[in-house]
């Protein structure tokens, strides 16, 4: 009985909690890839990131969730380094047009893309 | 009568040094100069370990976001400055604003500087200890908009013998497949940007920015 009592007041306390900390984003493996890379060399191939980010990327569509800041950048990016330049610039669009405070960093992005 | 008088005064003015003591932040700059982005640059490191720099990096975008701001992609920046020829955090620190404003486009840049980093083996515990201060600059003005520091040390151990082995020896199998570091960062950075008496302001992009009180 006493347990069922302790049991509920940690349940009610989640659902308190969980309100309260209601995030923007859904965040999926960025924060992790983004430590693998320095702490884990080799983990965190391209192939591999793009393969998560996709997978976050249509998470947080299924979601209705934003997502967040700098991934679809960190994306364009690995595209990149993989040669992919049309689905980098894509990429880097995107993030544009979500987060147009990242214009003067993206078209310079673009241009030097562009350049090569 | 007079000394009664004198006593409360004293009382008063006591009590008045003791709460201006409580460190009541000014947020007047900082909400003046409300920064819609921020450019975190790889921190500086005053520790021995050296994947601190790195391994908090990690852990700074989401709490930023989460406090309504727009975080540069820190990988990108990391690399981008890198191919520019500023291969250290040293040397990234100090890009000159006119030139991160040109080159970025960001309102204010967080420098990040990591005071002590790692674990600290007691006889059958340990302790893992995070600790970084920070500074938030704008980019216009140069001017400092907010300044922080935060300590955790996240210990393993309990009260009696017995817990305390079987803590030690939790942790000495979670800490061989993982970094306690990371998680430990993790929670200081988000401890650091959600204080409510010192943390950051809420930012343009967070439904809490119209209600926040602070610097108004």
């Amino acid at each position: 009985m006493r347990g069922v009592q302790v049991s509920l007041l940690v349940a009610a306390f989640c659902a308190l909690s969980a309100c309260a900390s209601k995030s923007i984003y859904y965040w999926g493996h960025y924060e992790d890839l983004l430590y693998d890379m320095h702490a884990k060399p080799g983990t965190a191939d391209p192939g591999t990131q793009v393969a998560a980010l996709t997978e976050d990327i249509d998470k947080a569509h299924a979601q209705g969730k934003p997502v967040p800041p700098g991934v679809h950048a960190h994306l364009g990016y690995v595209y990149y380094q993989q040669g992919n330049l049309g689905s980098a610039e894509q990429e880097f669009q995107t993030e544009k047009q979500l987060f147009p405070e990242s214009t003067a960093f993206i078209d310079g992005l673009l241009k030097r893309m562009k350049r090569q | 009568m007079t000394t009664r008088g004198g006593a409360t005064t004293f009382g008063i003015g006591a009590l008045a040094f003791m709460c201006s003591c409580v460190a009541k932040v000014d947020y007047g700059p900082y909400r003046a100069h409300m920064p819609r982005s921020i450019l975190v640059l790889p921190p500086l490191n005053e520790s021995t370990a050296v994947d601190a720099p790195y391994t908090y990096l990690s852990t700074v975008s989401r709490p930023l976001a989460e406090c309504g701001y727009y975080v540069f992609p820190v990988a990108v920046i990391d690399a981008f400055m890198k191919d520019n020829g500023l291969p250290t955090p040293d040397e990234m620190q100090n890009v000159p604003l006119t030139k991160i404003k040109e080159v970025i486009g960001a309102d204010a840049v967080l420098y990040v500087t990591i005071e002590d980093w790692g674990q600290k083996y007691q006889v059958i515990s340990s302790t893992t200890i995070v600790k970084a201060r920070a500074r938030l600059v704008d980019v216009a003005t140069g001017a400092t908009l907010w300044t922080g520091t935060e300590q955790l040390a996240q210990g393993s151990g309990g009260n009696d013998i017995i817990s305390m082995l079987v803590a030690a020896l939790i942790t000495q199998i979670v800490t061989s497949m993982t970094d306690p570091t990371h998680q430990v960062s993790r929670q200081a950075a988000t401890n650091m940007v959600f204080n409510q008496n010192n943390g950051l302001l809420f930012g343009p992009r967070s439904p809490q920015y119209e209600s926040d009180p602070r610097g108004r």
